[in-house]
């Protein structure tokens, strides 16, 4: 009876730990289920290149849309990920122990203010000053960039803290006998060894900006055209299905199910790369 | 002419610690600027009377109902999901090609943008399921984005649980089921808890998801079924219509004071949590 009950119990185990990846597919399943017969019927050339996007006459060219979500991460990942590499190794390297071990948390805590929280600093404080002192409307790919780049440095200086902690202490010993400085011993020998992790890091940042909506909707102007210069506004892939997904029914509803497709599969492919790296990090240090 | 490592050391030292100090002060900045402008609005009466015309006046209370109902319900989910799949690749399996595929799509869903948990949770739970735009629609989408921390972290408290007191376990003659319930996981708890508050932190700040599952009724809900609004949410639209900034940061400011108290407990907890294990 008892051995009974353990299949039972194993069996149901089972069940639940495959919730995850029966979501996953369910996901995948109904976003393409709206999204890939619409992009078929359109034709995937005209869908991803043309300009014009008019939902009312028929005309759904997301160019526009992706040309900003490109601006607006590249941007955001300028200004992230060069203060967001430099803080953990500063962090890791130069800090005393019991310094890194408040700062840390301090900074993972701050990965919780909502996204609407920074998106609303961004209208009232960062807006205005661009619009002063560079000029444009203020709301625009330029703002877009910051905020982002602001967002995203919890998950760099987190993940790249960990891979550069990871370094076995014995390379650092390693190259100050050899008569580096620190620094040298840092940027020589540390962060090519955590390279890896480093790049992961910086990848999934990326996966996060290009999927921000909210903040984004509220900073980048939202004007469905392609931005000719970072103090325009424009309208990023996310930022076109939350404002038109609440009014849109038929051909447009399936075409912005269809920028969820797009934006679904670059997604996909920015975790997978960064996955792969992290393995290969872990892969080659348990060998050691 | 080179220049001396001493120097470059300094220089690159000196750049270093002022990007550190750059991050640190913009993200303390973003919270004090919040609180600075938002407390003086939040009082009793604001947290606990029905917001009027819109939100331009009148207090939160419907939105606060929301933000304490939506996550314990999407927390109610997802634990015995994330605790029963942690407990399964720990305690039941090797690693397999099963156990790989299970992490994989961990993996996957934990990158997903809320927007597409969004758009899912419209089209399958309100549309096809016809549970319209309701607490259980945005419960079920919030349990599914938080499943992936919820699994992570319980799995790594039940692998801190020494092998030893499995051990003694079984040779007293308890099946696996019963070590798992009676040993490991009360062993497994403050970890478990840490991985909790982590998605009750998540979904309260979540809006995107939210927006589109649970809807934005300013209404209290009666039922699991009627439509909720957040106080993530209520922000969003209060900012973005521009009804009212003061009522708009004094929602924030509940919201962040609400998100840092329940992020700093889940470390607080995981910090205890680790001590005692490495002792």
């Amino acid at each position: 009876m008892k051995f009974d009950r353990e299949t039972n119990v194993q069996r149901l185990l089972l069940v639940i730990a495959l919730s995850a990846i029966t979501s996953l597919l369910l996901i995948a399943v109904f976003i393409f289920k709206e999204g890939v017969p619409f992009i078929l019927q359109v034709g995937l050339r005209n869908f991803l290149l043309s300009s014009d996007w008019r939902p009312h006459a028929g005309k759904f060219g997301i160019y526009p849309m992706i040309v900003a979500s490109l601006w607006v991460t590249f941007g955001a990942m300028l200004i992230g990920a060069p203060l967001g590499v430099a803080g953990a190794i500063f962090l890791n390297e130069f800090v005393p122990r019991t310094v890194m071990r408040v700062i840390k948390p301090t900074i993972e805590l701050l990965a919780g203010i909502p996204s609407v929280v920074f998106g609303f600093i961004g209208v009232v404080v960062l807006a205005p000053l661009i619009r002063a002192h560079l000029g444009g409307p203020g709301l625009s790919v330029l703002a877009a960039a910051i905020v982002l780049g602001i967002m995203v440095l919890p998950t760099i200086i987190s993940i790249s803290t960990d891979a550069i902690a990871a370094v076995p202490q014995t390379y650092r010993e390693g190259a100050l006998a050899l008569g580096a400085t620190r620094w040298q011993a840092v940027h020589m020998v540390v962060v090519k060894a955590a390279r890896s992790g480093i790049v992961a890091s910086i990848i999934l940042a990326m996966g996060r900006a290009v999927g921000e909506t909210m903040a984004v909707i509220m900073v980048a102007g939202n004007a469905a055209k392609v931005p000719h210069s970072p103090l325009d506004s424009a309208q990023t892939l996310t930022a076109t299905i939350a404002l038109e997904m609440a009014s849109a029914t038929g051909m447009h509803r399936q075409a912005l199910f269809a920028t969820g497709v797009v934006l679904f599969v670059v997604i996909m492919v920015l975790n997978s790369i960064a996955t792969v790296a992290v393995r290969r990090r872990i892969g080659k240090n348990s060998k050691r | 002419m080179r220049i001396p490592p001493k120097y470059t050391q300094m220089a690159a030292v000196a750049l270093l610690g002022l990007a550190t100090a750059v991050t640190l002060v913009v993200l303390l900045f973003i919270i004090v600027f919040v609180l600075d402008k938002g407390l003086p609005v939040v009082s009793w009466r604001f947290l606990f009377t029905n917001p009027q015309n819109m939100g331009r006046a009148g207090g939160i209370f419907p939105t606060l109902v929301g933000t304490v109902l939506l996550p314990l319900l999407a927390i109610a989910i997802a634990m015995p999901l994330g605790v029963g799949t942690a407990v399964y690749l720990t305690e039941y399996t090797r690693e397999t090609q099963v156990t790989r595929v299970i992490r994989f799509g961990t993996d996957c869903l934990a990158g997903i943008p809320s927007i597409i948990f969004g758009l899912f949770g419209f089209i399958f739970f309100v549309v096809m399921l016809g549970f319209g735009w309701s607490l259980l629609s945005g419960g079920l989408t919030l349990a599914i984005m938080i499943l992936p921390t919820i699994i992570r972290t319980s799995e790594e408290a039940i692998r801190a649980v020494p092998t030893s007191y499995r051990e003694v376990s079984f040779s007293l003659g308890a099946t696996r089921w019963e070590t798992v319930i009676k040993v490991v996981l009360p062993n497994a708890l403050p970890g478990i808890v840490t991985g909790v508050m982590l998605g009750i932190g998540r979904s309260i700040s979540e809006t995107a998801a939210v927006i589109f599952t649970a809807g934005s009724s300013l209404r209290l809900p009666h039922s699991a079924f009627d439509s909720v609004r957040t106080m993530a949410v209520h922000f969003y639209i209060l900012a973005r219509e521009g009804l009212s900034n003061e009522n708009a940061y004094g929602t924030a400011a509940v919201l962040i004071v609400a998100v840092l108290m329940i992020n700093l407990t889940a470390y607080w907890l995981m910090h205890r949590f680790i001590e005692r294990r490495t002792k």
